[in-house]
């Protein structure tokens, strides 16, 4: 599987980068960001071969892993032919959102995806995965494209979230992620979507919303990082393992809950300890989706995705 | 979630902002004039002396816009059925009942059908002083329960918005009713029924980021703050002051966000009137 150039120890830059931040008296977004680097040479750490406890924390920092394949990995492992198409036509080319066209198993497809970086300068580069409204602008562009052309549309999920940036607010974030939510429902091909790492809140939705939804099993999907949640709840940094159980967040619990309708099985110990074997893994699933979603005539696969999503979530008492 | 403040004990507002309520009379929080509450009932709840808008209940805002303040409530039994059984320093139980005795709600918000000016129309109004007006599956269902009745009535349909965003306490649960609620409104293009969105202070987080926004009109009350992340926030990711007035109404309408500013005293007529040339014969 296609990886960034090895690094001798990724503990080593994890370290410098906290440093960095520590350094310069650290805000709040800082101080979360250092938590999660924190989580990340916590996890890098543990001895190699130890079996996951299953704990909801453990997923996190899992999910996070900073040698879990990202969108790219998969993309360059699953699909052959891959060409990256840029830009949403109105203002930049997002490189935290990234896609194109590609072949799945000999079929062209579109692919959409958030695009994190390994290391300091790819992070800065990919924004930490963090999308603008373009990089939602673009996705809803290619996926109209692959409509026109009748192309299934393969959608890989990872990020903490949509960035909370100045110019973000001002060329309309919200706006950008409510639209996808409204428009993609209508898209006339077959829509499958893969919570691959991190489903970061809205950010994660905004291209998170199709005829299946597969995760990883350790995966997370939640609607606030467990950090954010400790600190706003617990106004500390201290209960983050709380609040993660709390959150419900595995692959298991949004399984239970009937968001997700597949957990594409890891390699023991997680996806990183062996990306070819995850990558064959997720290949096998996205292939029996789109086995049952291609003999559906347009017509029924709408009304039944309609149907899906009035259903979606409903915890009421009358 | 935009209604905690972390520096502050949870759950109550900070006491410079909070309405001071010494008997009969409340601190106007933009010019600090101490104004008599009889006199802001009788103003649709806005200083008589600024004109700034103080915050509605959602009964409050269903009398305001429908004519002789009449409608049928639907949907008023609709309760969270707790589906995490969250807790974090309190359950999450224990929250909603203490907001449904302080609310006599059952969630944040309410559905009624009446006539706005002899149309007949559905309206939903959120109470942001049920847990800071948060989203969980009841707001969701109910949303989507008035989209179905639009739909099946061929009805206009009216949110008014005020809420910190997604509920916490509901965790992906509260974040899918931004999908059901989105998908719904496509729905409702299809069946060509109008919908607008009225956003008033604050409007923020998954609420914007999913029907907020999509209103065939996006109109907003003068001053309101809304946007996808709060100000806090973004100021402490891009280490920067916030110019004045970022986020707020005034500021959304220049950045194209919003298709007018309609002060209160004139909400009810607008909504009338652009319901009328909405309307197919
Ligand atoms: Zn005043």
């Amino acid at each position: 599987m296609a990886r960034p150039a090895p690094q001798p120890d990724p503990a080593v830059d994890i370290e410098k980068q906290i440093a960095t931040l520590e350094a310069g008296s650290p805000s709040e977004a800082d101080r979360e960001e250092i938590e999660r680097l924190r989580g990340q040479l916590e996890i890098l750490r543990r001895t190699p071969g130890a079996k996951p406890s299953g704990d909801a924390w453990e997923q996190v920092l899992i999910a996070r892993h900073p040698n879990r394949p990202y969108t790219l990995d998969f993309i360059h492992a699953l699909f052959t032919d891959f060409t990256e198409l840029h830009g949403d036509r109105r203002f930049a080319d997002d490189p935290a959102l990234i896609g194109g066209l590609a072949r799945f198993e000999g079929r062209p497809v579109a692919v959409v995806g958030h695009q994190k970086g390994r290391d300091t300068e790819q992070r800065v580069k990919r924004n930490f995965g963090m999308p603008n409204p373009e990089g939602y602008r673009k996705a809803l562009r290619l996926m109209k494209l692959a409509e026109k052309f009748r192309l299934p549309v393969v959608c890989l999920v990872d990020t903490p979230g949509a960035y909370p940036g100045k110019g973000a607010e001002e060329r309309g974030q919200a706006e950008a992620i409510a639209y996808n939510l409204k428009e993609i429902p209508k898209i006339r091909t077959p829509i499958v979507v893969v919570v691959h790492g991190e489903g970061g809140s809205g950010g994660a939705l905004a291209i998170a919303i199709g005829d299946r939804v597969l995760m990883l099993e350790n995966a997370i999907y939640s609607v606030i990082a467990p950090e954010s949640c400790s600190s706003i709840l617990w106004r500390d940094w201290n209960h983050k393992q709380e609040a993660a159980r709390a959150l419900k967040l595995t692959a298991r619990d949004l399984h239970g809950f009937g968001l997700v309708d597949t957990i594409v099985p890891e390699p023991a110990g997680g996806a990183h300890t062996d990306p070819p074997g995850a990558a064959a893994n997720l290949k096998a699933a996205i292939s029996a989706a789109l086995g049952a979603l291609t003999p559906l005539s347009m017509d029924n696969l709408i009304s039944l995705r309609h149907e899906r999503l009035r259903k979606l979530a409903t915890f009421v008492i009358e | 979630m935009a209604w905690f403040r972390k520096d502050k004990p949870p759950l109550k507002a900070p006491p410079e902002k909070r309405v001071q309520t010494e008997g009969l009379w409340v601190k106007c929080e933009s010019c600090k004039q101490i104004v008599w509450k009889g006199d802001l009932e009788g103003n649709l709840q806005c200083c008589p002396k600024c004109g700034y808008h103080f915050k509605m209940t959602a009964p409050e805002r269903l009398a305001m816009l429908f004519d002789g303040g009449h409608y049928t409530e639907h949907d008023a039994g609709l309760a969270s059925s707790d589906p995490l059984g969250f807790h974090d320093t309190k359950a999450y139980r224990d929250r909603l009942k203490q907001a449904q005795n302080q609310t006599g709600m059952k969630d944040a918000l309410a559905t009624g059908e009446g006539r706005i000016e002899d149309r007949p129309a559905i309206v939903c109004a959120m109470e942001f002083r049920f847990i800071g007006g948060s989203m969980g599956a009841v707001v969701g269902e109910k949303i989507t329960r008035a989209i179905d009745r639009a739909i099946a009535g061929k009805l206009p349909l009216i949110v008014v918005s005020c809420s910190g965003g997604a509920r916490m306490m509901e965790g992906a649960i509260s974040l899918m009713q931004m999908a059901k609620i989105s998908a719904g409104l496509a729905r409702l293009d299809e069946a060509g029924q109008p919908f607008i969105s009225v956003l008033t202070d604050p409007t923020t987080g998954g609420v914007t980021a999913s029907y907020a926004m999509l209103g065939d009109l996006n109109i907003a009350e003068p001053g309101a703050l809304i946007g996808f992340a709060g100000p806090r926030v973004i100021e402490q990711t891009i280490r920067q002051k916030l110019p004045e007035g970022f986020q707020r109404a005034e500021f959304l309408l220049e950045h194209g966000m919003l298709d007018a500013i309609v002060p209160r005293k004139e909400l009810k007529g607008y909504l009338a009137r652009t319901l009328g040339l909405l309307s197919r014969s």
